[in-house]
């Protein structure tokens, strides 16, 4: 095997776009529930029945990174043989 | 006795049971015991891969346990559960590929024998990480077998100890004679059931409610702090919360019952399957069962033990047999962590200190006989722990999950993608880890948190400052992946 494997280029890309998908979905949980949800409890709006923040921050965010998974996988993520045997031999 | 109740629970039970012996005709025929029974020959498809995962993951403490603490606390509980849906993605992309093509590599059945080969045969990291996944898993396991008698204790009107025991007995039989594979198969059948169940009674108890908008007045009007993010006593803070981020959402990746099923899969497919899958599925599981635990309040008011909220919910709003089925959910979670706890721990017994040290050139009858053993010998072990059981199973489960997060996180993790991690570095970080974590623990309890965060925050950021200060100052040298 010569120097560094194809493969672990794919790997490397694909654990950042995780770390980064991580980030933006603390973001959004976060923004949502702190931002909308601080003030009084009288002055809260109803999406649903459910408190608006927590309809933004749970409900709606968890869509949205389900559907940004899903794109990502979809898209972004290469299929790569896992063997050695498949590739290259040691 | 309620048989309406039992008879759906009952048949579940048998079903489980069949998958069990089923697998272990496979095993039976099998080359390669060790890889087989510990790993299912790294052949799992990406559906039951999700499931998986989702079942080891998805433990007494998200089904019972949490939708317990979200009754009390109101809507700030399931704020804080939904810092576990990035489990569902974080630890397959962050293992992900190259998890798979290292522990293949290495011919790697156990995160122990991957933790081997990457820090040069280290005598000091084998037995350190067999020690704390022996002595933290252990722990785990005993809330785990605590809440699951609980559970058939309160449908059965059996009394706690022989709830207990018929508990043990179910997981002991087919998790020592089916090994991963079982185990696996079984938890995609329980994932399912708890998809489905929960989807069900979440339906049950907002009907029962008269609808959202109703229950959520209701709370409102008992304690405005129960619909806000902070809980009803206005107790949850934001660092608070956001620290779980780091015990039930990215430091999953450290937990070697989870990172174990990462090199478990079959191919590429596999991996990008389980990972849209486990996302939606741990999202709506967790989403709804704790939703169930706070619209259960109103409902049935004045529950004063969290772990029976769910079982009493479901008796409540369900017609009697569909309660059988949806209270399967919850007992299949339960068993699904427990027997894949078990089969780590007793991998790390069989696998990682007897077959590594004790005796290499085992023959495989022995090899067999031995794993049989332990992995029953450890249930008995657990059951008797279980009989006299403390009551905040919660905390007591992550109590464990945070000192294993702490202790291999940064080994796994930077042994996959930093060249420059060596063994100096993966044992200070594991005593490091543990060490601290234990220290603050009991700071905590007695002063409050420290600067207000969970106790896994300090553990892993100071584990994190170990492996890099250690891993660079002795023995500094570049490893080759390629080798």
């Amino acid at each position: 095997m010569n120097g560094t494997d194809w493969r672990f280029k794919i790997a490397h890309r694909e654990a950042l776009i995780g770390v980064g998908l991580a980030l933006f979905n603390f973001i959004w949980w976060f923004g949502f529930a702190y931002g909308m949800g601080s003030g009084p409890v009288e002055e809260y709006t109803y999406v649903f029945g459910l408190p608006a923040w927590f309809f933004y921050s749970c409900v709606v965010g968890f869509l949205v990174i389900a559907v940004l998974v899903i794109v990502i996988v979809k898209f972004f993520f290469v299929e790569v043989p896992f063997d050695e045997e498949q590739e290259d031999k040691r | 006795m309620n048989y309406a109740v039992l008879i759906p629970m009952i048949v579940f039970l048998l079903l489980i049971f069949f998958i069990g012996f089923w697998s272990s005709k496979k095993l039976a025929t099998s080359s390669n015991f060790v890889s087989d029974y510990f790993l299912g020959g790294r052949e799992l498809g990406g559906f039951v891969l999700a499931m998986t995962m989702v079942a080891t993951y998805g433990s007494a403490s998200s089904f019972l346990g949490g939708p317990g603490t979200a009754y009390t606390m109101g809507f700030g509980w399931v704020l804080l559960a939904m810092t576990q849906v990035v489990t569902g993605y974080f630890v397959l992309m962050i293992l992900g590929k190259k998890f798979a093509i290292m522990a293949r590599r290495y011919k790697a059945v156990t995160m122990i024998d991957f933790l081997k080969a990457r820090y040069d045969n280290s005598k000091a990291v084998v037995l350190l990480s067999a020690f704390s996944i022996i002595i933290f898993l252990f722990s785990a396991m005993a809330a785990q077998w605590i809440g699951g008698a609980r559970l058939i204790e309160s449908l059965t009107g059996l009394s706690y100890n022989s709830a207990l025991f018929l508990f043990a007995v179910s997981v002991l039989v087919y998790v020592t004679i089916g090994g991963f594979r079982a185990v696996a198969l079984t938890d995609a059948v329980q994932g399912a059931v708890m998809l489905i169940g929960t989807a069900i009674l979440l339906v049950a108890v907002i009907a029962a409610g008269g609808g959202i908008p109703n229950i959520v007045q209701d709370l409102i009007n008992e304690n405005p702090g129960l619909v806000t993010p902070y809980g009803a006593d206005n107790n949850l803070s934001a660092a608070y919360v956001s620290s779980f981020w780091i015990l039930v959402g990215v430091g999953v990746v450290g937990l070697p019952q989870i990172a174990v099923r990462a090199m478990s899969y079959k191919n590429s497919r596999s991996m990008h399957r389980a990972l849209i899958i486990g996302t939606l599925v741990t999202g709506v599981i967790m989403l709804n069962m704790h939703l169930i635990g706070v619209f259960a309040r109103p409902i049935l008011p004045g529950i004063d033990i969290g772990d029976k909220v769910i079982p009493l919910i479901a008796l409540d709003t369900l017609p009697p047999w569909l309660a059988g089925i949806v209270l399967a959910a919850p007992l299949a979670a339960i068993m699904s962590t427990v027997d894949s706890l078990l089969l780590i721990v007793s991998s790390s017994i069989v696998r990682d200190v007897f077959l590594n040290y004790i005796k290499p050139e085992a023959e495989i009858k022995t090899i067999k006989r031995i794993s049989f053993g332990v992995t029953a010998a450890l249930g008995a072990g657990v059951f008797l722990l279980a009989l006299d059981p403390p009551d905040l199973l919660i905390f007591l489960n992550l109590f464990a999950f945070g000192g294993l997060e702490a202790a291999f996180i940064w080994p796994v993790v930077l042994g996959l993608y930093w060249k420059w991690g060596n063994k100096y570095g993966a044992i200070a970080s594991m005593i490091t880890g543990i060490g601290t974590y234990i220290a603050l623990h009991f700071y905590n309890q007695e002063y409050g948190n420290l600067l207000g965060v969970h106790t896994v925050t300090f553990p892993v950021l100071l584990s994190l400052a170990a492996f890099v200060a250690f891993s660079l100052l002795i023995g500094r040298k570049a490893y080759d992946y390629a080798g």
